[in-house]
């Protein structure tokens, strides 16, 4: 543990440093970052990045969720199976499978184009929403198995108290989904991190702030300064996910086996 | 969940229905790409194109004399090795440890250990580069497992939590009664019973290890290269054939291992 912290604790040291002797201290670092509109454009869009990839997935992983909790467990095997294989398998190999399907000449371009519905290749590749949804499927696990632990404890005779008072399947399905906050944290958090993910397909031009961080420290060799940007990612992450976690305990119920 | 009360009204027919469609979009969103990459692989062509012209397993057999693509694979294996071993024995004696003190305490360490899991990895990666410099330290493998270590002890951690608060208490009262000492008790009675826990855990800790590329993106020096980023370099620059080779060896060794661990482990019902 102390091999965690104590890093942490030098990095912060170092990015109120002038040099990477650490000479001085200074708040340079920070004024520079925030003086910058390019580099707070930078950490919206990753925060932003996490959101939408969070969103995408949770529409996909939901249903996905709810289908194997109802599943014979003989099925549910079955599913559970394929919904882990994905995040055991390497990310760079996922991401590398994304990158023949997304291309020009990619599985997604020909089936469009062998539908009819574009004459010329649509762009995915190095795209926003081409990071988007990789990001969900390369995510997807993390946020499908604490949903289905969580449901498979829902005592059933709440969903059926709350179809007798009255409320509809979708209704009852609302009230559950909420306070299901821990898989959006981790997907959330594993999203805006995803260094392989976001500088494969996005490419080059699509900076996020794992690479921002990665260009600082070894392409412009700037350490307090990159120092100071991962601090700064750092605080912003835990804060979306305490706002998540505040945001998804609005309505609690108890969901204890 | 088949419940007593259930009617086919309209709405729960609508939720249904919209479930099924959206899983079975998700199911095959989930599993293709891993199929497309190794059919792929399996190309007579030089293109990454699918479907592939034609079969052969030329790529495969041209990995035959990618040496830097081998040495890099073989760094990896035994990093991950190192690391999942160390991650095996830190995890368990941590989980141990977790359960055993008191609330507050256990809730505290235990948010520690998961933090990794909850923090940028590319800057706990860029931390550990700026920690060992300032220590005088440069970078090596030894410190590189180590690395690896930090940000795949949750996963035992986890795994092994889970099957401590199973644990039967009583069981380790009756071994106690009868004459055991504590190494005895834990030797024969606690490991055997969370034992599918651990395995679970460094199952996964060392898929996280290999597929490492944050942490070792700083710690690995100049010579040593690890396959995930060799492979990262190589998509970025020249995308040739070999990397879906690459790749498609890569799936269905996890595949292997997965299996297997399904087998010893029960790793499904572990990763809940």
């Amino acid at each position: 543990m102390a091999f965690f912290v104590a890093p942490l604790a030098v990095l912060l040291a170092m990015s109120f440093a002038r040099d990477a002797d650490m000479h001085a201290l200074t708040l340079a670092n920070y004024v520079k970052f925030f003086t910058d509109p390019f580099n707070y454009s930078i950490l919206w869009d990753t925060l932003m990045l996490g959101v939408k990839a969070t969103l995408l997935c949770l529409l996909f992983g939901y249903p996905v969720a709810w289908i194997a909790n109802r599943a014979s467990a003989r099925w549910q095997a079955v599913l559970l199976f394929l919904i882990i294989l994905p995040i055991m398998t390497s990310v760079v190999v996922r991401t590398f499978s994304w990158i023949v399907i997304l291309g020009r000449q990619g599985v997604l371009n020909r089936i469009a184009m062998g539908l009819g519905l574009t004459s010329e290749p649509l762009r995915l590749l190095f795209t926003e929403p081409g990071v988007v949804i990789v990001l969900a499927q390369v995510q997807m696990p993390l946020m499908v198995l604490p949903i289905l632990t969580v449901m498979s404890k829902l005592d059933p005779n709440l969903a059926d108290a709350s179809r007798v008072l009255g409320a509809g399947e979708w209704r009852t399905l609302w009230r559950v989904t909420l306070p299901l906050s821990l898989p959006g944290v981790l997907m959330y958090s594993a999203s805006v991190t995803a260094f392989v993910t976001q500088t494969l397909i996005g490419g080059a031009r699509l900076v996020y702030m794992p690479l921002h961080i990665y260009q600082q420290a070894i392409g412009a060799n700037n350490w307090p300064f990159a120092a100071a940007i991962s601090i700064i990612f750092m605080v912003a992450v835990l804060c979306v996910v305490a706002l998540l976690n505040m945001l998804m305990r609005v309505t609690p119920i108890d969901a204890k086996p | 969940m088949p419940s007593p009360s259930f009617t086919l009204d309209w709405e729960s027919l609508s939720l249904r229905g919209t479930f099924v469609a959206i899983s079975a979009v998700a199911i095959v969103f989930l599993v293709a790409p891993s199929l497309i990459v190794i059919l792929t692989s399996l190309t007579a062509s030089q293109s990454l194109r699918f479907p592939p012209d034609g079969l052969s397993l030329r790529w495969y057999a041209a990995l035959l004399s990618a040496d830097q693509m081998q040495q890099a694979a073989w760094t990896s294996l035994i990093v991950a090795f190192w690391a999942t071993l160390l991650c095996a024995v830190l995890g368990t004696a941590a989980a141990l440890a977790i359960s055993r003190s008191d609330r507050t305490w256990a809730r505290f360490f235990d948010l520690m250990f998961m933090s990794p899991l909850l923090l940028p990895a590319l800057a706990f990666g860029f931390a550990a580069l700026v920690f060992i410099y300032r220590l005088g330290l440069r970078p090596s493998i030894p410190l590189l497992i180590l690395g690896h270590v930090i940000v795949c002890v949750p996963f035992v951690l986890r795994t092994t939590l889970a099957a401590l608060t199973q644990l039967d208490h009583s069981l380790l009262d009756a071994s106690a009664s009868l004459g055991a000492r504590g190494w005895m008790t834990f030797r024969r009675v606690t490991l055997p019973l969370i034992g599918r826990g651990v395995v679970a855990g460094s199952f996964l800790a060392f898929m996280a290890s290999f597929d490492n590329v944050p942490v070792s993106l700083f710690l690995a020096d100049e010579r040593t290269e690890v396959l995930p980023i060799h492979l990262w370099q190589q998509i970025e620059t020249n995308l040739d054939v070999r990397t879906a080779a690459v790749s498609g060896l890569i799936v269905i060794f996890t595949l292997l291992l997965m299996l297997l661990a399904e087998r010893f482990a029960g790793l499904t019902r572990q990763m809940r």
